[in-house]
């Protein structure tokens, strides 16, 4: 349709550059690193200025795919597939805004190997921005899994002390629950002939090809395994604490930022739709762990020593919210999802970054090593604290819309699931505000902090985009809900459909039952 | 009706394999092996050309010998692997004393037998390929004379070799006692329109599947492997690990498609086994070697019972995923090779796992090809060992083996696992003692190229894929 392949451009993009950085830069001096920080963040603000231009040729107002790009590739149903709609643009955003503010914030704390280092980071682009642009399942899963390889080598080259362990975890459980996946992509593949989203959206409310209730299952909890291990949801969550905490600064801005929202993303590409029914009867299961999640992760995150282990476990507290909101099955609640994957994506990643700012300079992340360091950065101590209260949900920030939503769409899905959640967010409220109170204020004793420095022009300069998007997000949502809505609009009415087919679809006397349960 | 044509490659290997042993003859005594190498090198590209241009669908000899688009898919690939072998060996004989001009003939004639066995049509034919395969194999095994591990390995692998020639020739008796046949083809024609077939059969085909397990060293019948291996000289083992594979396993797919295609309910709960067993056994015993040959032999393992998962579903589906996998499996087997043989302190080489440590930081381009092919064996996508999977599973699902499935990508977790393992000696760890330099030109070139082929067959997959279903049509007429 489109003869310019942008989102193959944007795509792609990192990906040229990464190969650029291989093959033109040699050598490991001092230039050549130099050379190789500037070749990235020319990349990667190349692919944020493309994207730009996919927001600017996006069409408001239709949940059809746009800019699709079709191209033979396997054969025999299996294609090059991509395009995007509502849901997928916000997420191709947060992704290359984020990137070039992951080699900043890397630009002094990594001294070794730069070289591989940016073109993992580059590789890791590429594969996340294919993530949710891919509209073939085959093509979705190759992006989706490959994207191990580059952080694999993230976190245990560049990563902490148990480096190792955390990278070894990370791989083998994501993988774990993947290769599941695969399977059921296999059995759809087999059973429908292709492997097109859109197609196999479709086929959910064709009379002739719906998928039968018993098979959905297997095939919802094959795709809800990765997912699951890629959200974390509880108790699947326990490599996002190591991972996070081993990983360099900007690997966990990523991990955080937007490899947590594939599983999200996941969710709402497959599951819900193409299994409806399934995702209907297993939403009890979803809200039952969220809520666990929200509440055990929050009180966990409350005992934590160290800062990005506490920032880790309110991801996943944050990560329940998504679910919730998403298996509500009404817009509020899918649109909060899409917005608090949104608002986290941003609002973690400054988090870690926060935590990257005194860690290159104290090289510690215990949270008792600090305190009062208002005194010494008062810039800091201001970013930090608007992050902190975005994350509480403060209104006017970014984290309070989605929340917001969520709350709304549970209210409406089950009152008791509301209820609990919301406690999730008082008790995160403590554990955010805690750690604030114990870093930032209290008395300046310690000698070695009394010579911390505030945050450098290159710091603000990666601070300054996060903090004016938070507060975008948080004054002016509609900039990005205008983008979601007719998608999920849409996505809700196919959901509904569905159902109401799986009903008509039931033998008679099995009708009032099935009409009673939805 | 005998059509000589249809065996012209073969006849070539054949005379160009006494030729060579004859210039080698008659080369001064104790000269070097490179000429006799490049001239083994030349025939085998030589055939190859003969078995693409070769034509046709054709059985000749009586129904001993067939010619078919599976057959010359197979030959293809082990002639590559042969003539990778050679290229690999190259460095390695001549600092290891084993410079000798037999060594490529014998790769040659081996080579022949290989191509005998894809081609066979008859159960005699079949056992023919096989010795004439096997033996040039035995001596390889221990072509190290004067080394007590090699000898012992080529003792090893003589004794268990000849007990399964013995089984396969037992099953092949039994099946000839109950078809009153031994071409594959008239056996199928006694089976056609019996619902089951009899004990007596069946005895004969767990034999005959039990004799081939043997030849690609599927679990129960493994235990050669890790030990032969691990004792052959290095290049030797990655011959082993390559050609032989490839023309076992599809040997073994035309002995069990073509006599008892229509009766694969009385076979495959066998294979089923086999394949499940391979898979986990090749996925944890690997976890604690320490020397990356016996690591690889393992891995060949569990490789085995992948591309046996695409014989259980006994489907062209299933034969197009097994080519598909042989020959990535091929190409990657072959760049692991070309690092191992790589590795060496001086004129020392070394095998431990250990050694590997912290290799990107002394040698970037085989630590990254190396990577590249663990990342590959462990099925990641998008690396061409992802595809091989693939269209194994594919196969599986499609044939209703979803229990078949579920163990083998878990397993493949497992598996994952070891890879990553290396992968973190080379990546993450520190160098200790490092490698020496430089890791010579043809071994460089030959990583580079299976670097470039495993990491880049995600773009164009189709090529070879179409021509794996188009040789895999030609098993079910």
């Amino acid at each position: 349709m489109f003869a310019f392949p942008l989102l193959s451009i944007v795509t792609f993009a990192p990906l040229v550059g990464a190969l650029i950085i291989l093959l033109f830069v040699r050598g490991d001096d001092a230039d050549a690193q130099k050379n190789v920080r500037w070749g990235a963040l020319f990349a990667t603000t190349g692919t944020f200025l493309l994207s730009l231009i996919i927001w600017g040729r996006f069409e408001y107002g239709t949940a059809e795919l746009q800019m699709v790009e079709e191209v033979e590739w396997i054969g025999t149903g299996i294609d090059y597939r991509m395009g995007i709609d509502g849901i997928s643009l916000p997420l191709v955003l947060l992704t290359t805004f984020l990137m070039p503010l992951c080699i900043l914030a890397s630009w002094e704390a990594i001294k070794v190997r730069v070289k591989e280092y940016m073109i993992a980071f580059l590789l890791m682009e590429t594969l996340m921005i294919g993530v949710f642009c891919a509209q073939d399942l085959l093509l979705f899963y190759l992006f989706f899994e490959a994207g191990l390889i580059p952080m694999f080598l993230i976190i245990g080259i560049w990563g902490g002390g148990r480096r190792i362990y955390a990278s070894f975890k990370f791989f083998l459980y994501t993988l774990l629950g993947s290769v599941l996946m695969l399977l059921a992509i296999l059995w759809i593949y087999f059973d429908a002939g292709t492997t097109s989203i859109p197609a196999l959206t479709a086929q959910a409310i064709d009379p002739d090809k719906a998928i039968p209730a018993n098979i959905q299952s297997w095939l919802w909890l094959a795709f809800f395994a990765s997912f699951a291990v890629k959200m974390p949801m509880w108790p699947v969550h326990t490599w996002l604490p190591d991972a996070h905490v081993e990983a360099p600064t900007a690997g966990s801005v990523i991990l955080a930022g937007v490899l947590l929202k594939m599983g999200g993303y996941g969710f709402i590409r497959f599951s819900l739709p193409m299994f409806p029914i399934a995702s209907m009867d297993f939403a009890p299961l979803i809200f039952g762990l969220s809520v666990v999640a929200v509440i055990y992760t929050s009180l966990v995150a409350l005992v934590q020593e160290d800062m990005k282990k506490l920032i880790a476990y309110s991801s996943v507290a944050h990560m329940g919210f998504v679910t919730i909101g998403l298996f509500t099955f009404n817009v509020q609640g899918i649109e909060g999802a899409m917005f608090v994957m949104l608002a986290h994506g941003l609002i973690s990643g400054a988090l870690f970054l926060c935590v990257g700012v005194v860690y290159d300079r104290l090289h510690t992340r215990e949270i008792a090593r600090y305190g009062g360091l208002v005194e010494r950065m008062p810039r800091y101590a201001f970013v930090f604290m608007l992050m902190t209260m975005a994350s509480v949900g403060l209104p006017g920030t970014a984290g309070f819309v989605g929340e917001f939503l969520v709350i709304v769409g549970a209210f409406e899905a089950n009152t008791w699931v509301a209820l609990l959640m919301t406690t999730g967010v008082i008790l995160g409220a403590a554990y955010a505000l805690l750690l604030y109170r114990r870093v930032v204020f209290g008395k300046l004793e310690k000698e070695d902090l009394k010579a911390m420095t505030d945050l450098s022009p290159r710091e603000i300069l990666i601070f300054a985009p996060i903090a004016v998007a938070v507060i975008w997000l948080g004054v002016y949502p509609s900039s990005f809900l205008d983008i979601m809505e007719p998608s999920i609009t849409y996505l809700v009415e196919h959901h509904n459909a569905a159902i109401a087919l799986d009903v008509a679809m039931q033998p008679a006397g099995a009708e009032t039952l099935g009409a009673a349960k939805h | 009706m005998h059509d000589f044509a249809i065996a012209l490659p073969e006849i070539f290997l054949a005379v160009a394999a006494m030729a060579l042993l004859m210039i080698g003859v008659f080369q001064k005594p104790g000269s070097d092996m490179g000429l006799v190498s490049w001239l083994s090198i030349l025939s085998l590209a030589v055939a190859l050309v003969l078995v693409v241009t070769g034509e046709g669908d054709n059985v000749s000899f009586a129904g001993l010998f067939v010619v078919d688009p599976f057959a010359r898919f197979a030959k293809v690939l082990i002639l590559i692997g042969s003539a990778a072998a050679i290229v690999l060996s190259q460095g390695f004989v001549r600092r290891e004393g084993m410079n000798r001009f037999e060594y490529p003939v014998l790769i040659l004639i081996a080579t022949l037998g290989m191509l005998m066995m894809v081609s066979a049509n008859d159960l005699i034919s079949l056992y023919m390929g096989i010795e004439l395969q096997s033996l040039p194999l035995y001596v390889l095994a221990a072509f190290k004379r004067d080394s007590t591990r090699t000898t012992e390995a080529g003792l090893k692998y003589f004794v268990l070799g000849a007990l399964s020639s013995g089984m396969l020739l037992y099953g092949c008796s039994m099946i000839y006692g109950f078809t009153g046949s031994t071409t594959f083809g008239d056996i199928a024609s006694v089976m056609q329109g019996q619902d089951k077939a009899g004990i007596g059969l069946i005895i004969g085909i767990v034999f005959l599947s039990a004799g081939l397990a043997f030849k690609v060293s599927a679990v129960p019948f493994h235990m050669w492997t890790p030990d032969v291996y691990e004792g052959a000289p290095s290049p030797v083992t990655a011959f082993f690990a390559t050609a032989p594979k490839v023309a076992a396993l599809a040997m073994f797919l035309r002995a069990m498609l073509e006599p008892f295609g229509g009766m694969e309910a009385d076979w495959r709960q066998i294979i089923w086994l086999i394949s499940v067993l391979s898979m986990l056994l090749g996925a944890f015993a690997a976890i604690g070697q320490h020397n990356i040959k016996r690591l690889m032999a393992y891995s060949s393992i569990g490789h085995v019972g992948y591309a046996l998962v695409g014989l259980t579903a006994a489907t062209s589906e299933g034969v197009r995923g097994v080519l598909v996998y042989l020959t990535i499996y091929l190409v990657m087997n072959i760049g692991t090779f070309a690092c191992i043989l790589a590795m060496r302190r001086g004129d020392r080489m070394v095998e431990s796992i250990d050694d590997l440590r912290g290799l990107a930081k002394t040698h970037k381009g085989m630590a990254m090809a190396l990577a590249i092919f663990m990342f590959s064996l462990a099925g990641v996508p998008p690396l061409a060992g992802f595809f091989g999977k693939f269209y194994v599973f594919m196969a599986a699902i499609n044939a209703g083996l979803y229990y078949l499935a579920v163990i083998g990508v878990l397993a493949s977790v497992v598996g994952a696992f070891y890879y990553l393992r290396i992968i973190k000696i080379m990546y993450f760890d520190e160098p200790t003692e490092p490698l020496s330099k430089p890791i010579g030109a043809e071994l460089g070139a030959l990583m580079a190229i299976t670097a470039f082929l495993t990491a880049a067959f995600f773009v164009v997959p189709g090529i070879l894929v179409d021509g794996a279903a188009v040789a895999a049509g030609s098993l079910f007429p």
